[in-house]
């Protein structure tokens, strides 16, 4: 029986047997595989991932010069990117650019082969993130917002289920249909500096002690509020005021505070930006938080001056999220975290050395590399590969559905599971059959 | 120190019948004098109220002028309006008089276009794609029909029955915002709008007979990008590919599935079939039989645009009942059926009738439920009672709309938002002094009115608004950088604290600028608690960082005064209901002397508590 999060309506056995008939019927169609391909079965009881950790390299960062080096392609296509490394895995190499992480390859998968041919930031960032068409008149909600909805029964932590790292993307709205109840909830500051500033949490210049002063003022000059005895729509809003006031001066703004972790393992985690914020992201999984997504804080739109861009930004990249698989794996957390790294798109394995690029490379959706870990997903392999100059796939094709369904079976979201839609129209978290998405199966290989 | 005759005797009769009970608290919010009945609304609904045991109290005067600008207006009153209505003596005459001016004000027509806005689905994308251009055409449409009083049945006849390029002519977008563009789709939909009743609940038969008179609208695209021509097609045209005005359909190519079945061209000269009369059928059951040189469209809008036409007034009615008391007189107010009784069917009839008599003026329906007695019921209950709300025993307390609400922030502040529309590229700015009432397009948007749950103008229904509260939403107004950056680098901050003004005049301000109204004994009280407590604190927390209150003035070396252990002592009531007064400041209350940064600082503090009471948040 599918999994139902859409409360107004549950879907009749009829309806579900009507579905599944309309699945088998499309599997028989070529070049197109059905959704039962990449549909998770729900299996919330042996559900591996509790919590995810998404790293968005928005932007699109190059495969060539990072997890699917190509160095034997030549100048017109590596420049003078030809250094690589081996990793602890024999046979798993990587740009010479990530040593650390060369050091953790059995605690990693990398899929080489992973593709939408979508070179649009927005729509590929929508593809990448719920798995759905763009373009359509229904407008998805991103895996996150639906960790959040399939969650928000047994999730009771404080911290809201979807939490960004530091700012939004903006590239297209996360919630989608689900409204902003949904929306992910977007720390803003900067975790590397001496006070993280969470939005709403911890505010600038103003201490502890005026919150408290200022609360006790507020309590004070509510007239209205505490005249309004009888009405039920007055409570609920003070309830939620206590809930906001809980995260302000209780536990919650505590998980945002790195001052409590020790020295020493900040240092590990680089004391730049996305180094702290994947300890914060480590904090809030310690916390039970269903979904964290980082933004990687400068993009890797890297049309011009890319190699300078590549060769200052992979170091941190490789530092954080080395330490991060690290300090998972060392709490225990990595077993049920799923960790995975990947940008909207690839780049253009062709260098484009014409002004005004001189030496960049553009968006490319054809093939590009994911990384993922932990939650379920086994280290030390690789899934798929691409052909010799890195521009199509090889072996293996791996679609958004693809992944994003291996995500959903390892936390064990049902992807046939109906999503409540304010109008009432028939979604569900992963493409239904009838809209023809193109899939290679589910990552069985690696889980 | 002269005083509002209203408050000062609120607060006396209240300071000399009990001191100490909560009824203090809740005087400042209504008047003691017992509402009479002299208007037919109060006549139908208080012995019913009294019947039920429910005798609401009246708002107070300060109560009145918040509630009638945010309801009629959806802005807040400034200082001046709230201090001189406050104040003016002519008890008999003031609120009429009030009325009367706000509904010739222009926000009157910004207000009510948003709130038509939601109803009537002005969204350039999504779920239905009416365009940039068109969005703002319809609501141009809209709020030049409503600066100009449209009579209501024009405005619906035009919205019925225009013709036209979505970008020039607004009404016609009325159709192409719905999102199911057949006959029966657009039936429901002017069902729901028109008629205030729900279509989907209706028998088959009832359906397909309305929809008849919606089987001859055409859409067609033009040269122009998005622009689209709304007009009645008998001939079907619209679907015919190649000719003079073949629609959107006609121009796609076949479907993949049909490929095989159209793949042929018609190469044949296309025979046009001379339209047949045609057969609807009124949602009362009339039949009727349209020749075909007339646009089915007008005799639905003759049928419907009748006195006797039991869904036309009564939809209207109730709608703006619903609008301006929170709750329809049937409800939900565009659910109206047989088996959803209103809780005052005379009143209804009155209102109907009322609107009939005045040709459709609609201000005079909001004229005579704004001096009814019944819309100026305190908001505060005595006793609980589940009848109440439903019967307007109270006025009903709501959350103020996202726009409204961060217009009122702005406005007390001195700021502004930037809104923008992230999709179709290339994105939309709009001017920042634009309040967030007046956008005309629901696809223009900001962070702030998506968290307050703005609608998404999907659906068309009343109630799409998300009003149910949220923690995230109390983080942001109680401590986020967007608030707070209002509050301290705001306009209006930094001039009145700068100003020469003493504490307890920048106090007042801050009181009638946020709450509309002077505060009470007790909040002056808690204030006077919450300042000698900062100013203590900071003399005890002096001996590293001494130089922090030394910016500008503080040079003249005019230390804060400590104050001593004579306020914490319980005040005595004043002559004016004031905190006790200080020999040789004769009004003026004993307020902590403060340096500049202290004066600033707790001049934000006292704010960002009032923004975040309930009292700012919510209508009352």
């Amino acid at each position: 029986m599918n999994q139902n999060y859409d409360d107004s309506t549950r879907i009749s056995r009829r309806e579900a047997i009507c579905r599944g008939v309309a699945g088998a019927a499309s599997l028989a169609a070529a070049n197109y595989v059905g959704s039962e391909a990449y549909a998770a079965a729900p299996a919330a009881t042996t559900a591996k991932a509790k919590s995810v950790i998404q790293i968005f390299l928005w932007g699109g960062m190059s495969h060539n010069d990072t997890w699917d080096p190509k160095p034997e392609s030549g100048r017109s296509y590596m420049g003078d990117m030809t250094e690589t490394i081996e990793s602890n895995v024999s046979g798993i190499r990587l740009s010479g650019l990530f040593p650390m992480l060369a050091k953790q390859a059995d605690k990693y998968s990398l899929i080489r082969s992973m593709t939408h041919r979508n070179n649009g930031h927005e729509t590929a960032a929508y593809l990448m993130q719920t798995g759905h068409v763009p373009g359509e008149r229904v407008s998805y909600p991103s895996v996150g917002a639906v960790f959040a909805l399939a969650k928000s029964r047994t999730y009771k932590g404080l911290i809201p289920p979807y939490v960004v790292l530091t700012s939004p993307q903006g590239r297209f709205s996360e919630e989608g249909f689900l409204g902003p109840k949904y929306k992910p909830f977007a720390t803003g500051g900067d975790p590397n500096s001496q006070r993280f500033e969470v939005e709403g949490i911890v505010a600038r210049g103003i201490t502890d002690e005026r919150q408290k002063g200022r609360r006790n003022l507020l309590t004070k000059l509510d007239t209205l509020g505490s005249s309004l005895k009888f009405n039920e729509q007055i409570s609920a809003t003070q309830e939620a005021k206590e809930t906001a006031y809980e995260l302000i001066l209780g536990k919650g703004k505590d998980v945002f505070d790195l001052s409590r972790e020790k020295p020493e393992l900040r240092d590990k985690y680089g004391r730049h930006t996305f180094g702290q914020e994947c300890l914060v992201a480590r904090r809030l999984v310690e916390a039970e938080v269903p979904y964290v997504t980082i933004n990687y804080p400068a993009g890797w739109d890297t049309h011009k001056d890319h190699f300078q861009a590549i060769r200052r930004q992979c170091p941190q990249l490789d530092q954080g999220l080395a330490a991060l698989l690290q300090d998972l794996q060392d709490r225990r957390l990595l077993e049920t975290t799923v960790v995975w790294c990947c940008g909207e798109f690839g780049r253009t394995p062709k260098v484009d050395y014409q002004p005004p690029w001189n030496g960049g490379r553009g968006h490319y959706g054809n093939v590009f590399s994911v990384l993922v870990a932990g939650g379920g997903f086994k280290g030390g392999h690789v899934v798929g590969s691409s052909n010799a100059t890195g521009e199509e796939p090889k072996d293996r094709p791996v679609y958004p559905v693809d992944l994003l369904g291996s995500i959903y079976q390892l936390a064990g979201i049902d992807t046939k599971g109906k999503l409540p839609h304010p109008m009432g129209i028939d979604a569900y978290v992963l493409p239904e059959p009838s809209e023809r998405v193109k899939s290679g199966g589910l990552l069985t290989e690696i889980m | 120190m002269l005083r509002t005759i209203g408050v000062v005797a609120l607060v006396l009769a209240a300071s000399v019948s009990h001191a100490a009970s909560p009824a203090t608290k809740v005087n400042v919010f209504e008047t003691t004098t017992r509402p009479g009945t002299e208007g037919a609304i109060d006549r139908i609904v208080f012995p019913k109220l009294a019947a039920m045991d429910l005798r609401p109290a009246l708002c107070s005067d300060a109560v009145f002028i918040r509630r009638v600008y945010l309801d009629v207006l959806g802005t807040l009153p400034t200082s001046k309006e709230a201090r001189e209505f406050i104040e003016d003596k002519d008890m008999r005459n003031k609120r009429r008089l009030l009325i009367d001016r706000v509904l010739e004000r222009e926000e009157f027509a910004s207000y009510w276009a948003m709130k038509w806005g939601d109803v009537l689905r002005i969204k350039a994308e999504f779920p239905a794609n009416l365009w940039p251009n068109a969005a703002q055409a319809y609501h141009r449409w809209v709020y030049n029909s409503l600066a100009t009083n449209k009579p209501y049945d024009k405005f619906v006849r035009e919205l019925l029955t225009s013709c036209g390029s979505n970008f020039r002519v607004g009404p016609v977008n009325f159709y192409r915002a719905i999102q199911t563009r057949t006959p029966e789709g657009l039936a429901e939909g002017v069902a729901l709008t028109l008629m205030g009743s729900r279509a989907d609940a209706w028998p088959a038969e009832r359906r397909a007979g309305m929809a008849a008179f919606f089987s001859q609208i055409g859409f067609k695209p033009t040269a122009e990008w998005k622009e689209e021509v709304v007009y009645w097609d008998p001939y079907r045209l619209a679907e015919i590919p190649g000719s003079a005005v073949a629609g959107k359909a006609a121009l796609l190519p076949p479907k993949p599935e049909q490929g095989a079945a159209a793949a042929a061209p018609a190469k044949k000269p296309v025979v046009l079939k001379t339209p047949t009369p045609l057969k609807a059928v009124f949602p009362d059951g009339t039949e009727v039989t349209i020749p075909p040189d007339r646009d089915p469209r007008d005799v639905f809008a003759d049928w419907l645009i009748r006195p006797e036409n039991p869904w036309f007034a009564k939809s209207i009615v109730n709608r703006i009942w619903a609008w301006l008391l929170g709750r329809g007189i049937v409800h939900e107010p565009d659910d109206i059926r047989d088996d959803n009784p209103p809780v005052y069917p005379a009143l209804l009839t009155y209102l109907e009738q009322e609107l009939v008599k005045a040709d459709y003026d609609m201000k005079a329906i909001y004229r005579l439920i704004l001096n009814s007695k019944t819309y100026q019921a305190t908001s505060l209950l005595r006793v609980k009672n589940p009848k109440a709300e439903s019967h307007f025993g109270s006025y009903i307390v709501r959350r103020l709309d996202a726009e409204v609400l961060i217009d009122a922030i702005n406005k007390v502040t001195g700021t502004t938002d930037l809104y923008t529309s992230a999709i179709p590229e290339p994105f939309t700015y709009i001017p920042s002094d634009m309040p967030a009432v007046a956008i005309a397009d629901g696809s223009i948007t900001s962070p702030f009115l998506s968290l307050f749950g703005r609608s998404a103008r999907a659906t068309g229904l009343m109630n799409e608004r998300a009003t149910r509260p949220m923690p995230g939403q109390w983080l942001h107004l109680l401590n986020s950088s967007h608030i707070q950056r209002k509050l301290e680098s705001g306009t209006w901050m930094q001039t009145l604290t700068q100003s020469a003004k003493s504490l307890d005049d920048i106090i007042d301000e801050l009181y009638l600028t946020i709450l509309s109204r002077f505060p009470t004994q007790e909040e002056m009280q808690s204030i006077m608690e919450y300042l000698t407590h900062t100013v203590a604190a900071a003399e005890s927390g002096k001996g590293g960082k001494a130089g922090k209150g030394g910016d500008s003035g503080g040079k003249a070396g005019k230390p804060p005064v400590p104050v001593g252990g004579k306020y914490a002592k319980p005040p005595v009531p004043g002559k004016y209901g004031r905190p006790p007064v200080a020999a040789g400041k004769p009004g003026k209350s004993n307020l902590p002397e403060l340096s500049a940064a202290q004066r600033r600082d707790n001049s934000i503090d006292i704010a960002w508590a009032l923004i975040n009471s309930i009292e700012f948040q919510y209508r009352h």
